[in-house]
C-alpha cells in the first residue's frame, strides 16, 4: 500500500513534530532478554534505529583460553542456550580435526541425530514465542507440547534439558540407554503426527498473514553485506546450507543426492517467508532424525568415544570450522600453541550478525512492524553478546 | 416519596452487586476457558476443586501491592484515570434490562445512554495514557484514541439499525419488538457490533493499545496495584455490557420458553454467549496492526453497517405498509 501523508494545520507549515527516542530493551517484553534497541520516532514510523549489544557478554572467548579442551565444551554449549548441542558439537569437530582425532562411526550418527533434535527444539520455540510477540498466545502452549515429547528423550540421554553436554572429544558421554531409540522413534512419530495443529494456527491465520506478508523484506545484498546465515538467508532465496555445502558429521551422506537431506529455501525474504522456513526446517529436521535413527540401528552395538590421554594437547597451528547451527553458521576459529589449553578460541555466532542487521532493515517500518521484525530475526541474546 | 428513595436505593444496589459479580464471572471464565482451549494448567491448587479461588487469590494479592504513582506522572490526572474506565460501565450496566422489569433504571433512550456513557471508558485509557509520563503509555493511549475514532461510528451505526427495526430507542422496547426472524435480518449489523465492541474493549486481535509485545502495556504500564486490578476488572466489565448489550439487541433479551419465571437467566445466557465468543477470538488470533484496524473500520465495518440499515429500512417501510 502506498504511504500517504496528510497533515493539517492552523497557519503557515503545519503542526511543528519533534522526534521521539525510544529505548526499546534492554528490559522489555519483546527482546527475549537484553537486547537494546535504540529507535527514533516520528509518530509510530521509525526513522533510525540502532542495536546495542553487550548486555550480556559473558567474555566467553577469555574463558576459553584458560579451560583445558576438555572444559571448553561447556561454555561452547553456553552461549546459545536454544542449540546448546549443536554448538557443543563444533567445538569438539575442531579439536578433533586438529588432533586429527577419527570418531567411531556410531558416535558421529549419535551426534547427527541429536543435533538435529536440537534443531528442531530450538525452531519450536521461535515457531511459540513468534506468534507470541504477534499477539497469538496460543501457538506457544502447542509448540511447548511438542518440546516436552522431545526434551523427555534428549533428558534420558544427556541428563540435562538445555545444557545437554552429552559430547566429548573423541565421541559421546555414554552409549545410548536400553530402547532408547525406540522411545525416540515414538516422540518423532507423535510430533509429526501434532505438527499440522500447529502449522494451520500459524501460516493458516488471516491475521498473521497481514502482519507479517511483505513486511522486513530483506535482499539477498543486504544479507550477503551483514554475513546473515541460516534460515533467515535462505528465507531471502540465499541458498547456503553448511550440512551439504561443508558437511560434517554425517551430514555428506545425508545431503547426498537421494538422502533425506533437503535445504529449505523461499524467495519473498519477508518475515512470512522466515517462519515458513523455519516451519518446513522442523519437518526435514525430523526425517534427517529418523534416517539417523535407522542407521543407529542397523550399526548395532559398538564404542562411542575414544580414549584419551590424561593432558589433551592439541599440536601447534590454527584451523577454523563452521557448523550449521540452527540458527545460522556457528564457526570456531581455534589457535594452538601445543599447550593444553587454545590460546585463542574466536567465536562467529549466528545472532550477532543477524541482529546487526535489523539497522537497516527497521528505518521506514512501523513500530508494530517492528515487533514482527524483531521477531522474525529469530536470535538468542547470549548468542549475540557471547 | 419515602418508598421512591427506598426502591431507587435499593436498585442501585442490585445493579453494583451485579457489577461486582458479572466481571468477575467473566474473568473467571477467561481463566478456564483460556486453560482448556490452550491445554494448560496454570494454578490448579487456589481453594481445592480445579482452582476456583485463584482469582480471589488474585484480588487479594492486588490489593497488597504498592500503589506507585510515577514522579514524571500527572498525578491526578493518572490516579483518576481507573475510575472513569470502571464508572462508565457502571452506568451503562445501570439500564442494560435482564428482563422485562428487571432493570436499574428503565429509561426511555437508554441505547442512546448506553452508547453515550460506554464512550467515557476510553477516555480513561487516554488520561492514563497521557498521564503517566511514559513513552509506551503515550504510544499507546494515541493508539486507543485512533481506535476510538474508528470503531465508534459502526457500533453506533449497528446500533442504529436495530432502534430503527424496533422503532424504539430504549432497550427494553427494542427486546419486546424482536423476533426470530432478525437472527437473519440484523445478522450484519450482529457481526459490525461484534467486531466494534471487541475494538471498543480492546481485546486481541484488537488490542494494540496494550500490545505487551510491543508497548510493554501500553497506557497501563505505570499502573500497580489496585488501580491495576481496576483496569482488569473495567476490561471485565466491558465484556459484560457489551454481551448483554448485543444479546439484547440481537437475541431479544429475555425471549425464550418459560420467560415469565427464567426470563433473566435468558438474558445472561445469551449475554455468555457473546462473552466466550470474545474470549475464544482472543485465545485464537494474534493482534491486528493499528492501520489494519483502521481499515477494517473504514473499509469494511462502516460500508457494512451503512448497508444493514439501508436493508432495516427496506424491511421496516415494507412490513409497516
Amino acid at each position: 500500500m502506498p504511504e500517504r501523508e496528510l497533515t493539517v494545520g492552523v497557519g503557515a507549515g503545519g503542526l511543528a513534530t519533534a522526534d521521539m527516542v525510544l529505548n526499546i530493551g534492554p528490559q522489555h517484553p519483546a527482546t527475549h532478554g537484553v537486547l537494546r534497541l535504540r529507535i527514533t520516532l516520528d509518530g509510530e514510523r521509525i526513522k533510525a534505529a540502532e542495536p546495542i549489544v553487550g548486555y550480556m557478554h559473558r567474555g566467553a572467548e577469555k574463558l576459553f583460553e584458560v579451560r583445558d579442551y576438555r572444559q571448553i565444551l561447556v561454555l561452547a554449549n553456553r552461549h546459545d542456550w536454544l542449540s546448546a548441542f549443536s554448538s557443543e558439537i563444533g567445538a569438539a569437530l575442531i579439536v578433533e580435526r586438529m588432533l586429527g582425532m577419527d570418531v567411531p562411526e556410531r558416535a558421529t550418527w549419535v551426534r547427527t541425530l541429536l543435533a538435529e533434535l536440537n534443531r528442531v527444539l530450538n525452531h519450536l520455540m521461535f515457531l511459540g514465542s513468534y506468534p507470541l510477540e504477534l499477539g497469538a498466545i496460543t501457538p506457544i502452549f502447542y509448540a511447548f507440547r511438542e518440546r516436552e515429547e522431545l526434551q523427555a528423550v534428549m533428558e534420558e540421554v544427556a541428563g540435562g534439558r538445555m545444557h545437554y553436554m552429552f559430547g566429548r572429544i573423541g565421541g559421546l558421554r555414554d552409549d545410548l540407554p536400553m530402547g532408547w531409540t525406540g522411545r525416540v522413534r515414538e516422540a518423532i512419530d507423535a510430533v509429526r503426527r501434532r505438527l499440522p495443529d500447529l502449522e494451520n494456527m500459524l501460516v493458516g491465520n488471516e491475521i498473521l498473514q497481514a502482519r507479517t506478508r511483505g513486511v522486513g523484506i530483506l535482499d539477498p545484498k543486504t544479507i550477503a553485506a551483514y554475513g546473515v546465515s541460516g534460515p533467515i538467508a535462505r528465507a531471502s532465496g540465499v541458498d547456503v546450507d553448511l550440512r551439504r555445502d561443508q558437511p560434517y558429521l554425517a551430514y555428506d551422506e545425508l545431503f547426498a543426492p537421494g538422502g533425506p537431506g533437503r535445504v529449505v529455501t523461499r524467495e519473498a525474504g519477508d518475515c512470512l517467508a522466515r517462519l515458513e522456513v523455519l516451519l518446513e526446517q522442523v519437518h526435514v529436521s525430523l526425517e534427517l532424525a529418523q534416517a539417523c535413527l535407522e542407521r543407529i540401528e542397523s550399526l548395532g552395538p559398538g564404542p562411542v568415544n575414544v580414549k584419551l590421554p590424561k593432558v589433551l594437547k592439541v599440536p601447534e597451528g590454527a584451523d577454523y570450522l563452521a557448523t550449521e547451527n540452527p540458527l545460522g553458521f556457528n564457526g570456531y576459529y581455534l589457535v594452538s600453541r601445543g599447550d593444553k589449553t587454545p590460546w585463542r578460541l574466536k567465536l562467529r555466532s549466528a545472532s550477532f550478525n543477524n541482529v546487526q542487521v535489523l539497522s537497516t532493515l527497521l528505518p521506514g517500518t512501523l513500530l508494530a512492524d517492528m515487533v514482527a521484525i524483531l521477531g522474525s530475526m529469530f536470535f538468542v541474546v547470549g548468542d549475540v553478546d557471547k | 416519596m419515602a418508598g421512591d428513595i427506598v426502591e431507587i436505593v435499593l436498585r442501585a444496589v442490585c445493579v453494583l452487586a451485579a457489577f461486582l459479580v458479572l466481571p468477575l464471572l467473566v474473568g473467571q471464565t477467561e481463566h478456564k476457558v483460556m486453560a482448556h482451549m490452550q491445554g494448560r494448567l496454570g494454578p490448579m491448587e487456589a481453594g481445592g476443586f480445579h482452582g476456583w479461588a485463584q482469582l480471589v487469590a488474585d484480588g487479594i494479592k492486588f490489593s497488597q501491592k504498592e500503589d506507585i504513582v510515577p514522579l514524571a506522572a500527572d498525578k491526578r490526572v493518572f490516579r483518576i484515570a481507573p475510575a472513569l474506565g470502571i464508572v462508565s460501565y457502571l452506568f451503562a450496566l445501570a439500564v442494560i434490562p435482564l428482563g422485562p422489569h428487571t432493570v436499574g433504571a428503565d429509561v426511555p433512550g437508554s441505547l442512546v445512554w448506553v452508547l453515550a456513557v460506554g464512550g467515557i471508558g476510553t477516555v480513561g485509557t487516554l488520561m492514563a495514557g497521557w498521564g503517566s509520563g511514559n513513552k509506551y503509555s503515550l504510544l499507546g493511549g494515541l493508539r486507543t484514541a485512533a481506535q476510538l475514532v474508528s470503531y465508534e461510528l459502526p457500533l453506533i451505526l449497528a446500533c442504529a439499525s436495530f432502534a430503527i427495526a424496533a422503532g424504539s430507542l430504549s432497550l427494553v422496547g427494542i427486546a419486546h419488538a424482536w423476533t426470530p426472524w432478525w437472527l437473519l435480518w440484523q445478522l450484519p449489523g450482529a457481526l459490525v457490533f461484534l467486531v466494534a465492541a471487541t475494538a471498543e474493549l480492546q481485546r486481541p486481535p484488537f488490542d494494540m493499545p496494550v500490545a505487551d509485545s510491543e508497548l510493554v502495556m501500553g497506557p497501563y504500564t505505570e499502573y500497580t496495584g489496585l488501580r491495576f486490578a481496576l483496569f482488569l476488572l473495567a476490561e471485565y466489565a466491558g465484556i459484560v455490557v457489551m454481551s448483554l448489550l448485543l444479546g439484547v439487541l440481537y437475541l431479544g433479551g429475555w425471549t425464550g420458553p418459560f420467560d415469565h419465571q427464567i426470563g433473566w437467566l435468558w438474558t445472561l445466557l445469551k449475554g455468555a454467549i457473546f462473552a466466550v465468543l470474545i474470549i475464544w477470538i482472543r485465545v485464537a488470533w494474534p493482534r491486528l496492526r493499528e492501520d489494519q484496524l483502521q481499515r477494517v473500520a473504514w473499509l469494511g465495518l462502516v460500508p457494512l453497517a451503512l448497508l444493514q440499515l439501508a436493508i432495516t429500512a427496506i424491511g421496516v417501510v415494507v412490513t409497516s405498509r
